[in-house]
């Protein structure tokens, strides 16, 4: 394993390599992806934080914890609300900003706020040739050279591994409410997340549990008052969809780290217009391989996880990825127990994957860094 | 300005060019009279001419392809085009280009209040998409100042913002899919009506790249519903320092103002005399802005008006109507008009952390001192976009250059300080020559890697963005 603690050591290191290389921020991951490996632990600490400016400068191996606490002292938050899957994975290190970028890996809250690429204002990072490269900055308007930050946000790094991330904190709301309706089938729970979604009440985020009979959410934060005001205004709202109750304790840390679904062996992650995922879930669940599968709405519908025992894996993951091919969205595997070779992100168009293809060659020549993780 | 070269072969092939062009391309959607290209000469950086060799207004993205597919056989440079309001030169022709219009392809293809979002010909105007759904009670986010004007396709090049991002985000925040047409005339989509790329976010790097990838034709945009109201607030301060402060105060307690607009005394006495106002002669001048029910709004703005009597404001004026809401932004909204009337300008757009605004508005005097030229400031304070309008006289000697300099100075402040040349307008022509103080060459170099990759030929837009002499190899010239 190599570990640098500068950008330099970076550099150094991915140009010398001899193979491949599997980047490594806090391992949460299990990535089945072959070569040696590079932790990016050693690129750690923040170095800047203005909450006055809703900025933050931290190196990419910082541990994410150490984000959110310094964040909590100022009363700020990543407010795109990343993942921590292991409940499902059963990993156990920890997540590090970096990773987070990498995997443009955003919960509940992206459907008001933006996903993690959008809170991301700057990075440097090392790409396949061991050249070091900086884009964006620290600022919240740029528009100056190509926006290579969104590029790297969710490449898993594919094309670089970062060594440095400028991202945008925001307030936490000082109140929140939850709203549920119990018992919808997953098409009216879609339509009362989209009614929801499209009422002025600014919902922070919707989502809707198959288990337990059917449970959906509606959240709304801010201001004390401004939250009691529209809590009611959305109940009002909903009130055709069945009977809206207040729902206490904090339901959300489960839905989005998934240990709702802490039983499934392999998980997927599915992109979709919200409206479609009802009749998703339906063909899905009239495949042989489908019957047993666990489902979570997040995003209003917009995102689907999907789990599943390991035995109906492999049949479940081209039927997925089919189907999701014939209605416009995408799915990727996120975690199996046994390690499957299988294309883990969607097939993609054939002018797309020329383009993402030919990027690699350019940022990463020698086809090193995470080869074969996203095609 | 330094344009490259133009190339004899490309003069000599027009005719050739043209016939080819009306082959694929409706009755009157190919322009070759030198009195007619005259009309695409410039964008809004009027200040540096040159008719293109032919303008196009295809009306199809098949259209598009085809003409597209004939540049690129005879290597002929295009140039993109939606409204021409770009004040960076983005859209700036060369005697041997082709412009490419989309103002013909305005449509409205879907809209779909359930998933909210809307699929348009990137032709339409910014301010008509919110049109098309505001009946129904939604909205299209992102506002440049522009927005009667300016086309979702020169939105999606420049990455263009508006006085709400500080809220609703930027234009890359809003855009979910494109429809592209690539140099050589392939068809290519980028994500949809879903959110967030399924394999490398392409749609992130194609927004912003200033016409130089592909022409985007059809785009999928994210709507909002419409809030229930909104209403500002303006504050007078006696010291900019105090101001930037207030500013500072306001975000760290968590308000999240839709808006936080900024203005100086210059610009506060141009804009007074000009739309009168009713503006305080003070020396800093804020308008915040909140959203919500009534409730709701005065619940927020209470807040900001305790944060802001802190500082000891010199004048503070909460709307109660909608008349006075008007009033307040009037000032504002006039703003760029006002000093178009005392003088000349240039209007320049780099974003700074705003912890720096005192320092860098005092340094912005000292160089107007330096330099003879007055400057205004008026800009999105929230989020540390400046906008400083340099006064010059076109008709005089040497006073273009002079606002030019000047320009520059303040632009390196503005990264000196830890910002950046462009928080909105995009690079164009304007900024080129200036991204060395922003990236090195390497950086510079991972850019231009990514326009090999979509436009190996460099037969789009290419004498943008990058500093001509970094870019003349690829070039081929
Ligand atoms: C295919 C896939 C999809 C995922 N999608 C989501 C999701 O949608 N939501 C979610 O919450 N979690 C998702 N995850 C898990 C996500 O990786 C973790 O939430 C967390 O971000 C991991 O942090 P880590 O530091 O442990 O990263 P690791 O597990 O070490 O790495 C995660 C990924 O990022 C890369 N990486 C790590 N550090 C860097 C760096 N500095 N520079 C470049 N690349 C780096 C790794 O190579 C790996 O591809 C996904 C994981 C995978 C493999
Ligand atoms: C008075 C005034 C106020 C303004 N206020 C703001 C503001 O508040 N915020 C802000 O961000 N900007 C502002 N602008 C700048 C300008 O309006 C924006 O940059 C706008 O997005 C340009 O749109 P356009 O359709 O006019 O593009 P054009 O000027 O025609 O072109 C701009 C760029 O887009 C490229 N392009 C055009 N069409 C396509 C296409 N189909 N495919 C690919 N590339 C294409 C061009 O090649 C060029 O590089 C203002 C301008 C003026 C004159």
């Amino acid at each position: 394993m190599m570990r640098p603690d500068s950008d330099a050591q970076l550099a150094e290191a991915i140009r010398d390599a001899s193979g491949g290389l599997a980047v490594q921020g806090g391992g949460t991951r299990g990535m089945q992806v072959a070569g040696e490996v590079l932790s990016t632990r050693g690129l750690c600490g923040i170095s800047l934080y203005d909450p006055g400016a809703l900025t933050m400068v931290a190196g990419a191996g910082t541990p994410l914890t150490e984000i959110e606490a310094a964040l909590e002292a100022e009363g700020q938050m990543l407010a795109f609300e990343p993942y921590d899957l292991s409940v499902v994975t059963g990993a156990s290190g920890a997540s590090t900003i970096g990773g987070v970028f990498a995997s443009n890996a955003s919960g509940p809250r992206r459907v008001q706020v933006g996903a993690a690429r959008d809170f991301l204002l700057g990075v440097r990072f090392v790409d396949g040739a061991g050249r070091i490269v900086k884009n964006g900055g620290r600022v919240m308007k740029n528009v100056t050279g190509y926006d290579l930050v969104k590029l790297m946000a969710g490449a898993y790094g594919t094309l670089g591994v970062l060594s440095e991330v400028s991202l945008k904190t925001l307030p936490q709301p000082e109140a929140t409410a939850t709203l549920e309706i119990k018992g919808l089938d997953a098409t009216r729970a879609v339509a009362a997340m989209s009614a929801a979604m499209g009422t002025p009440y600014d919902v922070s985020a919707a989502a809707h549990l198959d288990a337990q009979g059917g449970r959906t959410f509606v959240r709304v934060e801010g201001f004390e008052d401004s939250v009691a005001y529209r809590a009611k205004a959305l109940r009002a709202a909903l009130h055709d969809y069945g009977a809206v109750v207040a729902c206490d304790g904090d339901i959300w840390a489960g839905l989005r780290d998934l240990s709702v679904m802490e039983d499934a062996q392999t998980l997927w992650r599915v992109a979709l217009r919200p409206s479609d995922a009802p009749k998703f879930l339906t063909q899905i669940r009239q495949l042989p391989d489908g019957a047993n599968a666990s489902a979570h709405m997040d995003w209003s519908g917009g995102r689907i996880w999907i789990g599943a025992p390991m035995a109906s894996a492999a049949g479940l993951h081209s039927a997925l990825q089919t189907l999701a091919a014939q209605m416009r969205g995408h799915v990727t595997l996120i975690h199996s127990a046994a390690p499957m070779d299988l294309p883990r992100f969607q097939p993609e168009s054939v002018g797309v994957a020329r383009l993402s293809a030919a990027l690699r060659r350019k940022f990463d020549p020698r086809g090193i860094l995470n080869a074969g993780l996203m095609g | 300005m330094q344009m490259p070269d133009v190339d004899p072969a490309v003069l000599a092939s027009k005719r050739d060019l043209v016939v080819r062009l009306r082959a694929v391309l409706p009755e009157g959607a190919v322009i070759d009279d030198p009195m007619e290209t005259r009309a695409y000469e410039c964008d809004a950086l009027t200040a540096y001419k040159c008719a293109p060799l032919v303008a196009i207004l295809p009306g199809t993205t098949a259209e598009v392809s085809a003409a597209l597919k004939i540049c690129h056989e005879m290597g002929v440079p295009v140039v993109p085009r939606g409204a021409g309001t770009s004040l960076a030169g983005g859209a700036l022709p060369t005697a041997d280009s082709v412009i490419l219009g989309v103002a013909r392809m305005n449509d409205v293809l879907e809209t779909d209040y359930a998933n909210r979002l809307i699929r348009v010909q990137t032709g339409r105007t910014n301010l008509s998409v919110t049109g098309a759904v505001e009946q129904d009670g939604f909205f299209y986010a992102p506002d440049p100042s522009s927005q009667l004007a300016c086309a979702i396709a020169g939105n999606i090049a420049m990455n263009s913002g508006g006085a709400h991002c500080l809220k609703y985000g930027v234009t890359t925040n809003n855009l979910m899919g494109v429809t592209m047409v690539m140099m050589d005339g392939e068809i290519i989509e980028i994500g949809g009506g879903y959110l967030d790329a399924g394999g490398l976010d392409l749609l992130g790097v194609i927004c912003g790249s200033e016409g130089q990838l592909g022409v985007v034709t059809e785009a999928t945009l994210r709507i909002l519903p419409k809030p229930e109201g909104a209403r500002p607030v303006l504050i007078g301060y006696d010291s900019n320092e105090v101001a930037g402060a207030c500013v500072s105060d306001i975000i760290k307690a968590g308000v999240l103002p839709v808006a936080i607009e900024f203005m100086d005394r210059p610009c506060i006495r141009a804009t007074e005399a000009f739309a009168k106002a009713g503006y305080p002669d003070c020396e800093a001048l804020l308008i915040i802005e909140v959203e919500g029910s009534e409730a709701e709004i005065d619940a927020q703005l209470a807040r900001i008006i305790e944060i802001a009597k802190r500082h000891n404001p010199v004048e503070l004026r909460e709307s109660k109507s909608a008349e006075e809401s008007a009033r307040i932004w009037l000032g504002r909204k006039s703003a760029f008009g006002a000093m178009g009337q005392i003088n000349d300008y240039m209007c320049l757009d780099g974003t700074i952390p705003v912890s720096e605004l005192p320092y860098v508005l005092r340094r912005i005097g000292e160089l107007s001192d330096q330099y003879g030229l007055g400057v205004g400031n008026v800009f999105h304070a929230g989020d540390g976009n400046m906008h400083p309008l340099i006064l010059f006289d076109a008709n005089k000697d040497g006073d273009l250059e002079k606002c030019e300099a000047m320009g520059a100075d303040i632009l390196k402040l503005c990264v000196e300080v830890g910002g950046c040349l462009t928080g909105e307008h995009g690079v164009g022509v304007e900024k080129r020559d200036l991204m060395g103080h922003q990236y090195s060459d390497a950086d510079l170099e991972a850019q231009m890697r990514i326009k090999d990759v979509f436009d190996p030929k460099w037969l789009l837009n290419s004498a943008k963005v990058f500093p001509l002499s970094a870019s003349d190899a690829r070039r081929g010239r």
